[in-house]
């Protein structure tokens, strides 16, 4: 059984063409790939095809060995699948960064205990503990980045996918980020990144998405 | 945070459980509303100041609000005095001006500042995320809760992206004059904050979606009544009850 199995997948914006055309893409377990591509190349619009924010004009979507047609079909993989977004401020939305990162949990059913719980274990994780109780939209574009990945952490994903986790990160923070990648046990990840070659060692393998399509990538 | 300014502080308003200040809040506008007498209505007034001024709240940032609301108080002056009927105080031209109006246009400024102050010290004192939650403890509908919510959420991101929209515009040279590039400028600048915010919307929805929300939130933080809140509803009770008594004796 595959993760993530897509087929045939085609989606375009209107008056833009197909950005992504007849489009493959299957993630087995213990998989870690990188996804790069161009700006604009469709990368981060295949990641919300994956979880249904986008319905493709054709193709199937199958995760974790169901198929996936409508709204209620993804809501049990979403809950496996962590997706960080590229901008931050897209996930950040309560008034404390530990109300943020447990909004996950706490949805999942965890009571609160369990949630602050596990929420200060990534924030740890992080090394961004000390943020816990700052305002989300009050810190700096990094620490922002920091926050976000706890939040989709802090459900124990079975897969990731994560755009672009490491713009914007200073050095140490990368370091920890790819620490997290080495020593939790994920089934699988994606990371749509520019900077293949800081996940290197960290990945099995890279594809290239151009024209709408995969290819495989430059080997890391 | 622009609008929350208020919200920061260490009075006893402050510190008060938000369900008994919304409580508290809707119950002594609800009573300035309803009295119609000057004197219970003066009262109210001194009362609401007082509770205004415990806050500690910047005193300009208080005026400022209290002038906008002022502003449409000071339209009334000018229009209801002179459109009431009764008994003429003095004539100007085709104005008359009467006891009645005049009388109607200080019961209203009375009740407006009133109630605004009555808000502001109990409301405004409050994050807008834990007005949400003390709604939601309230039994008011979810989807109303969850509407005034995101309502204010992408207030504050409209007003983020407008801000970042036009730093970029200044910094490559744009000045705003009267002339048709200005005006174009604002034109594209306002399409452009009216796409951005309605793609950043749903975004924010999907990564909700995506960490499992199914429209309920789930609070963290649990409200706990402290001896203070029993202080400020015994205060307000008294204050209601006096105000009432005041209005029908008189």
């Amino acid at each position: 059984m595959s993760l993530i199995d897509l087929k045939n997948i085609s989606f375009g914006y209107p008056n833009c063409g197909l950005v992504l055309s007849n489009l493959d893409f299957k993630v087995e377990e213990g998989e870690k790939i990188a996804l790069l591509g161009g700006n604009g190349a469709g990368k981060t619009t295949l990641f919300y095809i994956i979880l249904g924010l986008l319905a493709p004009i054709s193709g199937t979507v199958e995760l974790f060995g169901k198929r996936c047609i409508k709204e209620n079909d993804f809501s049990g993989p979403r809950k496996r699948m962590g997706l960080l977004f590229q901008d931050p401020d897209d996930q950040l939305f309560s008034p404390s960064v530990i109300e943020d990162v447990s909004f996950g949990p706490l949805n999942l059913g965890m009571n609160r205990k369990e949630a602050l719980e596990i929420s200060r274990y990534w924030l740890e994780r992080l090394g961004i503990l000390h943020l816990e109780k700052r305002v989300p939209y009050e810190l700096s574009g990094g620490e922002k980045k920091l926050v976000a990945l706890a939040s989709v952490l802090s459900m124990g994903p079975d897969v990731l996918l994560l755009d672009e986790p490491m713009a914007g990160l200073e050095e140490r923070a990368v370091e920890r980020f790819l620490s997290v990648l080495k020593d939790e046990s994920f089934k699988a990840f994606v990371v749509i990144t520019h900077m293949p070659r800081l996940l290197e060692g960290e990945i099995t393998r890279a594809l290239f998405l151009e024209r709408g399509r995969l290819s495989p990538g430059p080997s890391c | 945070m622009t609008c929350e300014h208020m919200a920061k502080g260490e009075s006893l308003l402050h510190r008060a459980d938000p369900r008994v200040k919304i409580i508290v809040a809707l119950l002594l506008s609800l009573e300035v509303v309803f009295l119609s007498s000057l004197t219970p209505l003066f009262l109210a007034l001194v009362s609401a100041a007082f509770m205004l001024l415990s806050t500690r709240i910047d005193t300009r940032l208080l005026l400022k609000r209290l002038l906008v609301v002022n502003i449409f108080v000071v339209l009334l002056w000018l229009i209801i005095p002179f459109s009431t009927p009764g008994s003429a105080l003095f004539t100007l031209g085709p104005f008359t001006l009467t006891s009645t109006g005049l009388l109607l246009c200080l019961v209203i400024t009375l009740k407006c500042n009133a109630i605004v102050m009555f808000n502001i010290s109990l409301l405004s004192t409050s994050t807008v995320f834990a007005l949400a939650h003390a709604l939601d403890h309230l039994k008011v509908p979810s989807v109303l809760v969850q509407l005034f919510f995101f309502s204010w959420r992408y207030l504050h991101v409209l007003e983020e992206e407008y801000t970042r929209i036009k730093r970029a515009a200044v910094l490559r040279g744009f000045r705003p004059g009267t002339n048709l590039f200005t005006y174009r400028t604002y034109a594209n600048i306002l399409g452009t904050l009216f796409v951005r915010s309605y793609d950043r919307g749903q975004r924010v929805y999907w990564a909700m979606v995506c960490r499992g929300f199914d429209g309920t939130f789930w609070l963290l933080q649990h409200f706990r009544l402290r001896g203070m809140d029993f202080l400020l509803m015994s205060f307000v009770a008294l204050l209601a009850t006096s105000l009432l008594f005041i209005q029908w004796r008189s």
